[in-house]
């Protein structure tokens, strides 16, 4: 076991990938010259040359599309943004071309790539800046929609997006990069689509990933527990689509009650989508309504008790689980 | 000629019951002896056969709902009889044995708050709530709902639910030092805070305390689970011994009736068991015949229908006295309050170990103390000391039991 | 041939038949003939009820998709391109009954009837599809060259646009990176004159499309669209370039749409006078095609029937196989979304 950062748990992914397929290319935003925007791809450019490593021009729509043109013809192309905000001017390449390739080829053509970088809000980036999109992204039947919270996890999950033949969202967070952590000496890949249960509990279940979970829920956990005297279980789907419904709903049949916690906003959310799953698979388990704890329904202002304010935090939290107990 | 089935009584404190499950459907044959309906009193869920053969041709009460004791539940009648004199009200029609002593008709009024309660039900339950209440065939109408608006969620069904014995460990419920909450009463616990506030209020209670010395009854009950298979308890010696002693002092084992005492020269002796809901007292039958591995043997299986809620009333109901012990909480001593229209009552503390002067020597011993609740309409002081110095007596020889 | 300033080369008088053989010529004639009498029997279908959603057809346009992919580049070379597709999809080698069969809607299609008349496509024969966001395939058409140059292929992918995508975004991204980065691609505006019923100077600044690959330090050329042996010979030109040098063209291929933007829509109207259509008709390339071999004593009157006949024909085969052709099973809507089994 070695304690590495986040970034450099990505940058492991993406060496040990290229190193065992030479389809696998990278390009992006400063990824080359500048090593990375974040440092993910610190010193790939050294290792792996330019042909494999490319800085882009800004233009995501272009090399969002380069990339799917490449990997229609087999090619593996990770596609680095910046940040997933910039994703939306190549929303068309993602859930027009990426997504849909496959089935409006009648399976002619497949689209592996990986599109990767950090989403949701860091710190005063203001409203454009500080999107998570999971929700719009897992909409689009085609795309695998992947959310790790730790550095095991981002290794993991992004060896087995990069092997994957569908194309992949691949989401991570700017103030996670920095996260140290354990990772699994040698060779390991974890599956897309499985779950985790963070921490078993039996008188609710908080379902939560990413950044929040790792940065908000997991305290909070620890907080509520003491406070109300209560045991929670904590559930890290780790990818958002296809969503790992069955360990949700074995967890809820156990607890009877459930809190959704994301960072998206709450209409149309991921949060809205397990809501409905549970509601439709454990109706007759369900204790009290689901709770969901969501950035509020605003776009975020930059402002810090404003921003603060708009993001889940633990009195957000706090007030979900005891809804669903009944505390209040 | 239809007959009419009306709520039975089946407790002495039964005021309504509720309907758990009807056995037969609208139209459906059913012979004399078969169960028609399923009913839970306020102590028990029990079975009501039919007394006729016919067909069902009318369910008044459907499951959930409920009726008080001699409300129209159902009718049975012919299948082509004319039963609109009887939906009419018309007394030409009998009435049924179950219900015979009640009010035959059922009222408007009845029938629809019936109605409005169970659609009331509908609107307040969890789905968990609901699906518990349905596989332990609790009636959500009689549960009271802490949830928001009323909704009975799944902490109001806890201790309601079968299989899962009381005492069992609860699903932690959270509880937020610094407010305060109101918990709805069980039907039980109803029916306990009306019966003892009518014995407090009516009976004047006085109290006798004695302290028994149990090395002996330590010692014999060593002895026998020695050389026998059973586990003979300390509360099975205690039923034989307060057996012996009653059938020595009818005039405690007794009840108050105005003008006159009514004495038994039996003893049906009640065992307090604590359930989440609240007490029930199991019974003891003519513990003056009983053996104390049959008493052991009875009591265990009272017992443990009793946590399950599966006693019949003629298990609880007409108990001569009734004991109550604490002793296994650490209790060394308290008075109980006396269970109408028992005479008295027998609060048992736990077993002390402490210094005893035996023989003028400070010794290492083992004492109980135990007191006699009565109701001085009947009892008076030197009849309890002397029931009570007898009991005692026994205890401490209770080689005399085995007689 | 590796300048870097773009050039706009006066347009070509019409060349006589390049020394090229006789068979290639007729093999042109008859993709060409096969196209219009295809596209005929789709607005005869389409009118039946049998096509449905939007289809485009590519009357006048033959020259481009017969001049540049049947005529200038290899079968292994890629194609790609916009929803007026089925052209191309014919010139490129893909079995017209599979196409006729796809826009039935039947499990015989393309791409088993889940593409349509917009999303032709076919492995098999490297063409890369029909794509219906305008401009959209752009940036894809730039990968294929990137996977090409990656490999160190000598190849070369056509990128066919109509004139309204060279407004849009992806255009401008998609040629920029081509020109950034030397990819071995040839974008080609066929240039008809309208995005649907907008006409080129009231949609772009620039009237002339080719100089927008000025802007890209892409060389670029206009094209007689109505001559498939100028098309053939200028995409000939920009793909051995591709290969040899790993260098894009831009090409503006004018080109004239007989009909209506789709089956939908009219063929004159508000956007363009019915006078204006019969003048451009004229110039129709099957026959200026038709009357040069006549010309140049490579075929009579008794050819074109017999070639007329073999069409026929084979739009009636394409006809009967699609119509004969089951519909797609239901199970097949869960089927091509995700692949299930990945990572090797």
């Amino acid at each position: 076991m070695a304690i590495v950062s986040l970034r450099e748990a990505l940058n492991q992914a993406i060496d040990e990938e290229m190193t065992r397929d030479e389809r696998v290319y990278m390009m992006g935003e400063e990824v080359a010259n500048y090593q990375g925007a974040y440092k993910v791809s610190q010193g790939l450019l050294q290792k792996w040359g330019p042909k494999r490593i490319l800085d882009t021009p800004i233009a995501e729509a272009g090399f969002a599309g380069l990339g799917i043109g490449s990997a229609m013809l087999g090619l593996r192309p990770i596609v680095e943004f910046m940040t997933w905000n910039f994703s939306l001017v190549a929303y068309d390449q993602i859930v027009n071309n990426a997504a849909k390739m496959l089935s409006m080829s009648g399976g002619n053509f497949s689209v592996p790539i990986v599109f990767r970088g950090p989403g949701g809000a860091a710190h005063g980036l203001g409203a454009t800046h500080s999107q998570a999109l999971e929700s719009i992204y897992s909409h689009f039947p085609g795309l695998k929609v992947v959310m790790p919270s730790n550095c095991k996890d981002a290794k993991g999950l992004l060896k087995s997006a990069i092997r994957d033949d569908n194309p992949i969202v691949f989401i991570e967070s700017e103030v996670m990069y920095g996260d140290k952590g354990e990772i699994p000496d040698g060779e390991y890949t974890i599956p897309i689509g499985v779950g985790e249960v963070k921490k078993e509990g039996k008188d609710v279940t908080i379902v939560s990933w990413s950044k929040v979970l790792a940065h908000v829920v997991l305290s909070a956990v620890d907080v509520l527990q003491e406070e109300l005297n209560i045991s929670i279980e904590v559930i890290d789907p780790r990818t958002i689509r296809p969503m790992d419904y069955d360990l949700i709903v074995s967890s809820v049949k156990k607890t009877n009650r459930l809190v959704i916690v994301e960072e998206g906003w709450p209409f149309a959310g991921v949060g809205a989508q397990i809501s409905h799953e549970v509601a439709a698979r454990a109706f007759d388990h369900l204790d009290a309504p689901v709770e969901r704890v969501t950035q509020e329904d605003v776009p975020l202002p930059y402002a810090h008790a404003l921003e603060a304010r708009s993001l889940p935090n633990l009195d957000k939290i706090r007030s979900a689980v005891k809804k669903v107990l009944y505390l209040d | 000629m239809a007959t009419l089935i009306k709520m039975p009584k089946l407790s002495d404190t039964m005021e309504e019951g509720v309907i758990l499950k009807w056995l037969r459907k609208e139209g459906e044959k059913i012979k004399q002896g078969d169960i028609l309906v399923e009913i839970q009193s306020d102590k028990a869920d029990m079975e009501l056969e039919a007394y006729d053969s016919g067909v069902v041709r009318k369910i008044f009460v459907p499951e959930g709902g409920k009726a008080p004791i001699g409300g129209l539940i159902a009718i049975i009648g012919a299948p082509e009889e004319d039963i609109s004199a009887v939906l009419s009200g018309s007394p030409t029609v009998s009435a049924s044995k179950a219900g015979a002593q009640a009010n035959p008709t059922l009222s408007p009024t009845s029938q629809a708050s019936t109605t409005a309660e169970l659609l009331d039900s509908k609107g307040k339950a969890s789905p968990l709530a609901r699906r518990l209440a349905r596989e332990n065939r609790i009636d959500l109408t009689a549960v009271s709902g802490t949830g928001p608006q009323g909704r009975v969620i799944k902490r109001d069904l806890e201790g309601m639910i079968s299989g899962k014995p009381a005492g069992a460990t609860p699903v932690s419920r959270p509880i937020i030092p610094g407010t305060a909450e109101d918990v709805e009463l069980s039907p039980i616990r109803k029916t306990i805070a009306k019966r003892m506030t009518e014995s407090k209020t009516t009976a004047p209670h006085f109290y006798v305390t004695v302290e028994v010395d149990m090395d002996p009854a330590m010692t014999f009950r060593d002895q026998i689970n020695a050389v026998k298979e059973i586990k003979l308890s300390f509360t099975d010696i205690i039923i034989k011994a307060t057996s012996e002693a009653l059938m020595k002092h009818p005039q405690v084992n007794a009840t108050y009736l105005g003008d006159k005492m009514r004495q038994y020269h039996y003893t049906h002796i009640g065992v307090a068991v604590a359930l989440e809901e609240g007490l029930v007292t199991p019974i003891v039958r003519n513990c003056e015949q009983k053996r104390l591995d049959q008493i052991n043997a009875e009591l265990r299986d009272l017992v443990e229908r009793a946590r399950t809620r599966k006693l019949k009333p003629d298990e609880y109901l007409g108990a001569t006295f009734t004991i109550s012990n604490l002793g296994m909480f650490g209790v060394e001593e308290f008075a109980a309050i006396v269970n109408p229209p028992e005479g008295a009552i027998l609060a048992v503390g736990g077993i002390i170990e402490k210094p005893v002067v035996r023989n003028g020597e400070i010794v290492i011993g083992h004492t109980m103390k135990v007191t006699l609740s009565s109701d001085h309409r009947i009892i008076d002081g030197v009849v309890a000391a002397r029931f009570m110095q007898d009991f005692k007596k026994i205890l401490e020889n209770p080689a005399s039991l085995v007689l | 041939m590796n300048s870097t300033a773009p050039v706009a080369p006066p347009k070509q008088s019409n060349s006589r038949l390049l020394g090229l053989p006789r068979e290639t010529l007729l093999i042109w004639y008859e993709d060409m003939l096969l196209v219009r009498r295809f596209e005929e029997k789709c607005a005869q279908l389409y009118g039946m009820g049998m096509i449905m959603g939007f289809c485009h057809l590519y009357n006048g346009q033959e020259a481009v998709s017969t001049g540049a992919i049947r005529g200038a580049i290899n079968p292994d070379d890629y194609v790609i391109t916009a929803y007026r597709d089925h052209g191309q999809a014919i010139s490129k080698g893909v079995d017209p009954k599979a196409i006729l069969a796809e826009l039935l809607g039947k499990y015989t299609g393309t791409t088993k009837g889940k593409g349509g008349s917009m999303h032709i496509f076919d492995r098999a024969k490297n063409f890369l599809g029909g794509h219906a966001i305008v401009g959209g395939h752009i940036p894809i058409a730039a990968g294929v060259a990137f996977a090409i140059k990656y490999r160190g292929e000598k190849k070369v992918c056509l990128c066919f646009m109509g004139d309204g995508a060279t407004n849009i975004g992806a255009f401008h991204e998609g040629l920029n990176l081509a020109g950034l980065w030397k990819l071995p691609v040839i974008y080609i505006i066929e240039n008809n004159k309208y995005g649907m019923g907008t006409s080129v100077e009231r949609a772009s600044a620039v009237e002339d499309l080719y100089k927008k690959a000025y802007a890209y330090n892409i060389r670029s050329e206009v094209v007689d669209g109505m001559d498939v042996l100028d098309v053939y010979q200028k995409v000939k030109a920009a793909a051995d370039r591709a290969r040899e040098i790993y260098e894009p063209t831009l090409l503006e291929i004018e080109t004239y749409r007989f009909r209506g933007h789709s089956m939908s829509d009219p063929v004159s109207g508000h956007y363009r006078s019915k006078e204006e259509v019969e003048r451009l008709k004229k110039s129709d390339p099957i026959i200026h095609l038709a009357e040069t071999l006549k010309e140049e004593g490579m075929i009579t009157d008794q050819y074109l029937d017999e070639a007329e006949e073999r069409v026929k024909k084979i739009v009636q085969e394409c006809v009967e196989f699609a119509e004969n052709s089951p519909e797609p099973p239901i199970d097949e809507l869960w089927k091509d979304v995700t692949i299930e089994r990945s990572g090797e």
